[in-house]
């Protein structure tokens, strides 16, 4: 298709104004790529036409992985035969996104032979994408990624790709080495991540401190919160500088904080730490005169996801407190508990979250051998629906059920 | 090509310590503070005393292998070589000089991507793949990013609103971009339910599969023609699509009825609030490639009237909690319908349950 010049009148619009251009990329692409070129012209022809023109999925991948390529067919090959196979390659991420610019030069150059000169830096989860190539090009493409030392990522009911913030790499507020943490996951479980064993997806996302730069809270299902324990560290002088250069502390950090455990008395900052919930507000607002106590480590919340299939789920508090130091070993521990149990459990299709929303909490903590705590709960219950277990309640062979229960019962069975 | 070379598998990531800058090999988890040197330009200094500067700059994400490369050569001219991508899609240059930040300023602004993203702004769009990539997209994904990104732009350049700003976009319900949690939440939705396509769904597709596959149980064994089929009770299916992903032949895309709803006052971070999912404010904007000019409107309006009426550091949602959820849709004039009352399961959650009233 590359001997007649295209016209792309719709998507020609969206290289105007100032934000860069998706379409100038694809367009960049297509003076070699005739892939790209085609995908231009498919996306012209959704444009117009309000739809979408990929076929739902197909299955591909390379020898003896069960992810990391997502397979896609154009609807509309005769038109576009250059992107009638158009598959997606998930390549896992160096922990924290960081590359140098040979390396990055190194995956370009892979691309540029084999695939179709697009990629995503990156996808949501973390992956960098190489976006569109052929089925006979997946096996050369995954030879050259590995000699570079890069392996795939995950898609489907695998341990998906996980993900880590800056953390101690460039950030004074990373609680734990989110980094390291999440370079040791992803290597402890490359079994789980390419290879599906699981009723549906499961991902770890890192975070270094309570603004979860990650967002794990609402994406993972284990999210790795970092926090600490102690006081948070206060230097006077800096406070003192802060006030001196403009900023209104009662009113920006004192009435900002979510519990009022701090006083400001125009020349000097208390904070009552008890009544500290780590929210982090009055940190980010001075960052050279506030930080994280000394006692760090994470919290563990289970159970985040998006809204398909009962609904969208937050994580919620585990394990209040894992020391730095303990972090990866209670974490594969845990999780080894947590995949048998959902495993056994599970059904097609269903996160850990909803798997704890309906067999309870309570149930799920019994399987995993955890014990409950208050710090999992926003408030107790409120309804008087109480599962009594049989241990907790005296047995009394006294009573009976009476005549009328016991013909109930019969009925019952017999509809 | 033609050599033999043994073939790796399971070798995972490589590590991210070979790709970190000396200044921060050196200086990890040793960083003591950082300050804001200018919109898109931070300096984290360490115990040490040493300092790394970070240019952040925008991308559109998909990035062609020219783009890449021209990164690379922009850290090697200014940053020794090393980059990194953040969380929403911005690259970062790690800088030990002062004087390269305006120069590396300057040359991406030359090349097209501008620099910005930090504090009170507007940092860019994570989205999804849409039409570029995508089989169950109800609508474009990087089109309407561009669009709004055109019309938020002095937001990302400059840092002056109430509060951080975060704007995701989804373009299904299965939410790849996971955009339940963001300010504002541009959100692709499908409005019909899916049409069955009897003659390949028994040769494609598991049926009970297909049933189970339905959250509210509208999806039940039939025979067509002849055919073992399913059938779909249509007024409880609320088009989230899970069948179609489980099975080819329960397509739901839908021209004339697909499009997009706006969502507001979610949040991740844990400062001040509590994280929180966002709520409705728009149900149903129609696709209008290939800007969507009513989308980009229905934006732009909820950041100015957000940014003219928050105090400083409320989000969004923090913004919502003061002034009451009927002084949110006089403000923007979004109309309030029957949509946005919640009758899915645990809805009595989002009913006002008090006489607590602002008149």
């Amino acid at each position: 298709m590359a001997d007649e010049k295209r016209t792309t009148l719709l998507l020609d619009e969206l290289e105007k104004g100032p934000w860069p251009s998706f379409v100038k990329e694809i367009k960049a692409a297509a003076k070699a790529k005739p892939a790209a070129e085609d995908l231009l012209g498919q996306l012209e022809l959704s444009y117009e036409e309000k739809t979408s023109h990929w076929k739902h999925g197909g299955i591909v991948g390379v020898m003896g992985y069960g992810g990391g390529v997502i397979g896609r067919y154009s609807d509309v090959p005769e038109k576009f035969p250059n992107v009638s196979h158009f598959h997606t390659m998930r390549v896992n991420m160096p922990s924290g996104w960081f590359y140098t610019s040979d390396v990055l030069r190194k995956l370009c150059d892979i691309w540029e032979r084999h695939g179709s000169g697009l990629t995503n830096f990156h996808g949501s989860t973390g992956d960098i994408i190489l976006l569109g190539t052929t089925t006979d090009e997946l096996e050369p493409t995954f030879n050259e990624l590995t000699q570079l030392g890069f392996d795939l990522g995950g898609s489907g009911s695998v341990m998906r790709t996980p993900s880590a913030c800056v953390g101690p790499a460039r950030c004074e507020w990373a609680c734990y080495d989110t980094l390291a943490l999440c370079n040791d996951l992803t290597h402890t479980y490359q079994d789980e991540l390419h290879r599906p064993a699981f009723p549906y997806k499961f991902k770890f996302k890192c975070s270094g401190c309570p603004n979860d730069c990650v967002a794990s809270i609402a994406r993972a299902d284990l999210s790795i919160i970092g926090t600490w324990k102690d006081d948070i560290q206060q230097d006077d002088a800096a406070v003192s500088e802060y006030a001196a250069a403009g900023m209104d502390i009662q009113k920006d950090v004192c009435d900002r904080c979510p519990t009022k455990c701090m006083d400001w008395d125009g020349k000097k900052l208390t904070i009552n730490n008890r009544d500290c919930v780590r929210c982090m507000h009055c940190i980010n607002v001075m960052p050279k005169a506030l930080r994280p106590g000394k006692e760090k480590g994470a919290t563990l919340l289970i159970g985040a996801k998006a809204p398909i299939l009962q609904g969208a789920l937050l994580s919620s508090v585990l394990i209040p407190f894992v020391p730095a130091s303990e972090l990866l070993d209670t974490i594969k521990e845990l999780v080894s508990r947590i995949w048998d149990f959902w495993g056994e459990y599970g059904n097609n299709r269903e996160r850990i979250g909803e798997l704890i929303q309906r067999v309870g909490m309570p149930a799920f903590l019994d399987a995993i051998g955890l014990d409950p705590l208050p710090e999992m709960i926003s408030a107790p219950r409120d309804n008087p629906y109480i599962f009594f277990q049989s241990e907790d309640v005296a047995d009394n062979p006294e009573a009976t059920v009476s005549e009328e229960a016991e013909n109930k019962e019969t009925l019952k069975e017999k509809e | 090509m033609g050599t033999q070379t043994e073939r790796l598998t399971d070798i995972g990531p490589p590590s991210y310590e070979q790709f970190l800058h000396p200044v921060i090999r050196k200086n990890y988890g040793k960083w003591v503070y950082h300050e804001d040197l200018a919109p898109g330009v931070l300096c984290h200094v360490s115990e040490s005393g040493d300092r790394i500067y970070t240019v952040r700059a925008g991308s559109p994400r998909l990035l062609s292998i020219q783009t890449v490369r021209l990164f690379a050569d922009l850290a090697d001219r200014y940053s020794g070589g090393y980059l990194r991508f953040t969380s929403r899609n911005n690259v970062e240059f790690l800088l030990d000089n002062p004087e390269n930040i305006e120069p590396l300023k300057r040359d991406l602004l030359a090349a097209g991507f501008p620099v910005g993203g930090t504090r009170n702004a507007i940092s860019n769009i994570v989205h999804t793949q849409g039409w570029v990539h995508c089989h169950s997209s109800a609508t474009d994904a990087s089109g309407i990013v561009k669009a709004v990104m055109d019309a938020l732009y002095e937001h990302f350049t400059n840092q002056k609103l109430p509060a951080k700003l975060r704007i995701a976009l989804a373009c299904c319900l299965n939410m790849c971009g996971a955009v339940h949690c963001s300010d504002i939440a541009i959100l692709g939705i499908h409005r019909r339910p899916p049409k069955i396509r009897h003659d390949l769904l028994n040769k494609v597709c598991e049926i009970p599969t297909v049933i189970a596959s339905c959250p509210t149980g509208a999806i039940r064994s039939a025979t067509v023609d002849g055919k073992p089929s399913v059938e779909v009770i249509e007024e409880q299916c609320m088009f989230c699509g899970n069948c179609f992903t489980v099975c080819p032949a329960m397509p739901l895309n839908d021209p004339e009825n697909d499009g997009l709803s706006i969502w507001v006052g979610g949040k991740v971070s844990n400062a001040r609030s509590q994280p929180r999912f966002s709520k409705l404010a728009i149900p149903f904007i129609p696709n209008n490639p290939p800007r969507w000019p009513e989308v980009v409107d229905a934006v732009v309006n909820i950041v100015e009237v957000y940014a003219r009426n928050a105090r400083k550091y409320e989000r969004i949602g923090e913004w919502i909690d003061r002034i009451g959820w009927p002084r949110f849709f006089e403000l923007t004039g979004i109309k309030f319908t029957r949509y946005h009352i919640d009758d899915f399961k645990y809805a009595g959650l989002t009913y006002a349950r008090s006489a607590h009233l602002r008149f």
